[in-house]
């Protein structure tokens, strides 16, 4: 009757916090986890394949749309995926607390006195010996650092707090990790840039062809260098007949610092504030396109996108500064080309062996002028006219290195000046990394130790002349007998010694 | 850059000792079998001693072993590299392992009578390994040529081995525990030694798997830029990691030891299996490794 307003008002609080931290719930949570995660596997996610949830939409709409409302597509960072791994800390914090009391208090108690009926413990043996048999086991358990106490004709011990310890260190360890994971990624950004051979890149926002930044960024984070891609080299397998055209190393060669050095796969560079990865590669040819008056209108490496293993590319070129008209190029790019039946071209081998470009033409409005951000991978030709192409009137252009073609209906030439390749960087900076290593790599020796330590507890009482002994385990353990059978041993030696 | 010479004829002999190892362990299985039925159907024979036919199916396994080492090493010498780099080689490799780990832990405690299990187990492994998987050496893709490459594929092989034995056990354990089959379960030890064993093996597992997790992070963070991203693969280690924690607790728990927790441990370990067939062949992402 005499319940406060309180103690009323806080009892369904109080009582969630209680199933929360149980046992039962933190295995239920935990199974929820893993089972959360599943879908994420299955659907493309936003955060790893950007295209492949690009794709879905397109080809299936309407299951998107229903899908994306219930973040399938994010799974990882959704509302329900992140509740249930809040909860589960918030179950874990309420859990480990009060056992890391309990445990400090353990840690300086005496050990628990010895039970009345010793012979009810799994291990325990009766034998006959005389009074002194308690203080030469003292002397063993002091000399095995054993932690006991003894109350008049008996002694109680016990070993292996290491156990407990290493598990609350675990537990507090994962909340570590979670912490670093999301500090490290606030801070965190990651940058991506196309490097032609030659180019030269500077650390700032504008440089960069793509940035993604974590929620705490600050541009001023990034700290000033230059990087120039000198040179960018494909190694490919030619000693080996099943595996030829298989690349063997992507090694970049790079000015930066002040000093040259090679950015490889699996070996970043390290730059001041970040890292700088080699990520993808490809060719640029270089192509100068003259306009029907006769003056230069683009002259420059294109960065071709790969298409295939072969490394057949496609490149876009607009040319809004052509004259009369604009021109724009859609353009195929064969490094070892070999001519199908059709009279299509295809690409053999990755390396430029037998390079060849094929050009198609259009001409008219490329639609730059309205400040329309336009992808520079694609042409818009609806708007346009088709000069050049296999279903135009003029046939594709054709172009190998050297090659100078002049197009049709005196709209101008083109040349393939030489090629390049370029080198897709990323440049990533992550300051949670080194934290979250630490505290995983501290969960791991914690569970270690508490995994394989045992805890025991063993207790001698002397009595009518005989000696009982006898050991507990905390949980399963096959070495507790061992265990009782070596300190009586031991015991027996001190004994002798006197 | 290290230009590897790829040796094929030596991948065939390899093949060839893969193959040999099958038959070896194909007899071990038959005689395992054939000695289970026996001592069922003969419950006056005292099977804590080893029997003439029992010997005969560990010299079989024994050899079979012995076979596979060879077929594995030359395998390794064939691609010039670690022999794990693609299914069919982690197939074998793991198929070894599981055995090694078995025949070890058979010195230092009694665990025989799932020698069947453990055979058949790997029998199957092979068998998918040289019918489904098998590729021709090849040299590694740049991005899987990293030194992390040998630490964390073999403790990821090593933490499966372990808990490939555990599950021995929770299916010993749940055919014990559901009365069928009598006979023959009362040849195994008893539930609560069942229970215990699985748990040991699975700890084991549990810290190997661990560290393959964080290991596999620290080269992620190396070859793609970060040191998470879930990326497929990623996604199945952190599950799997998951049940298995989820299993520990479940042992911990009054109420979920025993039939629950077997269950566990085997859902725990079907992840394990699916991990490597179904998200290797048919899952989307950077782990694209099978060779297939
Ligand atoms: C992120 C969530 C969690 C993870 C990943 C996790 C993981 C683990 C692991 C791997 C173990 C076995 C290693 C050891 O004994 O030290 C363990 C043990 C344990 N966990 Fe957790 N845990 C989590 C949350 C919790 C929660 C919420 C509780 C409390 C309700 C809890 C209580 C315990 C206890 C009491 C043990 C010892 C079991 C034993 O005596 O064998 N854990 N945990």
């Amino acid at each position: 009757m005499a319940t406060s307003f309180l103690s009323r008002v806080l009892f369904w609080p109080r009582w969630f916090f209680r199933q929360l931290t149980s046992m039962r719930t933190a295995l239920f949570l935990l199974l929820l986890l893993a089972f959360a995660a599943i879908p994420g596997s299955v659907y493309p996610q936003r955060s790893a394949d950007p295209n492949g949830v690009r794709l879905f939409f397109d080809n299936q709409p309407e299951l998107a749309k229903v899908l994306d409302s219930i973040q399938i597509f994010d799974v990882y960072t959704s509302v329900w995926f992140s509740s249930i791994y809040i909860l589960l800390f918030v179950s874990l914090i309420g859990c480990v607390v009060p056992r890391t009391k309990i445990h400090y208090h353990a840690l300086r108690a005496k050990p628990v006195k010895t039970p009345a009926k010793l012979d009810r413990m799994p291990i325990y043996r009766q034998f006959e010996a005389f009074e002194p048999y308690l203080d030469a086991a003292q002397a063993v358990l002091k000399k095995s650092r054993i932690r006991f106490t003894r109350s008049g004709n008996s002694i109680s011990a016990e070993k292996g707090y290491l156990k407990e310890t290493g598990n609350l260190v675990f537990h507090y360890s994962l909340i570590g990790v979670l912490i670093a994971v999301g500090v490290g990624g606030g801070l965190s950004f990651s940058g991506q840039r196309v490097l032609v051979e030659g180019e030269t890149f500077v650390n700032n926002l504008a440089s960069y062809d793509s940035f993604s930044p974590g929620p705490f960024f600050n541009e001023e984070n990034l700290q000033p260098f230059d990087l120039k891609l000198e040179d960018f080299e494909v190694v490919y397998d030619l000693t080996n007949l099943n595996n030829r055209g298989q690349p063997i190393d992507f090694i970049a060669t790079v000015t930066a610092l002040g000093k040259t050095s090679e950015i490889k796969v699996n070996s970043p560079l390290a730059a001041p504030g970040a890292n700088i990865y080699l990520t993808g590669n490809g060719f640029a040819p270089v192509i100068t396109v003259r306009d029907g008056e006769g003056n230069i209108a683009y002259s420059g490496p294109v960065v071709f996108l790969p298409q295939d293993s072969n490394m057949t590319s496609l490149g876009v070129i607009k040319v809004p500064d052509a004259n009369p008209e604009q021109l724009g190029f859609i353009s195929f790019f064969y490094p070892t080309a070999e001519e199908l039946e059709s009279g299509a071209y295809t690409s053999i081998y990755p390396d430029p062996f037998v390079p060849l470009l094929t050009m198609n033409l259009y001409s008219g409005d490329l639609g730059l002028d309205n400040g329309v951000p336009k992808n520079v991978f694609a042409l818009d030709t609806s708007n346009l006219k088709e000069v050049a192409s296999r279903n135009a009137e003029n046939p594709p252009l054709q172009l190998e290195p050297g090659d100078v073609v002049d197009l049709p209906d005196n709209l101008g030439s083109v040349s393939f000046d030489g090629l390049l390749r370029f080198a897709s960087l990323d440049v990533a900076y992550n300051p949670g990394g080194i934290w979250v290593l630490g505290f995983a790599l501290l969960a791991l020796g914690s569970l270690a130790l508490s995994l394989m330590i045992p805890r025991r507890r063993i207790w001698f009482r002397f009595a009518d002349g005989k000696i009982e002994a006898a050991a507990l385990a905390r949980n399963d353990d096959p070495g507790l007998e061992d265990f009782l059978q070596r300190l009586v041993l031991e015991i027996n030696k001190e004994i002798e010694k006197k | 850059m290290n230009q590897v010479v790829l040796n094929e004829p030596l991948s065939q002999i390899s093949l060839l000792f893969v193959s040999g190892a099958m038959a070896f362990i194909a007899i071990a299985l038959v005689v395992f079998s054939f000695q289970l039925a026996k001592l069922s159907s003969d419950q006056s024979v005292d099977s804590s001693k080893l029997s003439n036919l029992e010997k005969l199916g560990f010299w079989a396994l024994g050899l079979g072993t012995l076979v596979l080492t060879v077929g594995v090493v030359m395998r390794g010498i064939a691609a010039g590299r670690v022999p794990w780099a693609n299914m069919y080689e982690f197939s074998i490799s793991a198929a070894l392992l599981i055995l090694m780990v078995y025949l070890t832990a058979l010195k230092i405690k009694d665990i025989r009578y799932i020698a069947t299990f453990i055979s058949g187990f790997v029998l199957v492994i092979l068998f998918a390994a040289v019918s489904i998987f098998y590729v021709e050496v090849k040299t590694l893709m740049p991005a899987l040529d990293s030194y992390w490459l040998v630490i964390h594929v073999v403790v990821a092989i090593l933490a499966s081995s372990f808990f490939a034995i555990a599950a021995g056990f929770h299916i010993a354990y749940l055919v014990k525990n559901s009365g069928f089959g009598k006979k023959v379960m009362n040849l195994f030890p008893d539930l609560d030694q069942l229970e215990r064993l699985a748990y040991r093996f699975n700890i084991v597992g549990f810290v190997l798997w661990s560290f393959t997790l964080i290991a596999g992070a620290i080269w992620a963070e190396r070859a793609w830029h970060r040191y998470w991203g879930w990326d497929t693969k990623e996604v199945w280690t952190f599950i799997i990691w998951v049940l298995y924690a989820g299993y520990l607790h479940a042992m911990a728990t009054r109420g979920w030891r025993g039939s629950k927790a077997a269950w566990l441990g085997v859902i725990a370990f079907s992840a394990v299996i699916f991990n490597f067939t179904i998200v290797n062949l048919f899952f989307k992402g950077l782990h694209v490794y099978s060779g297939l």
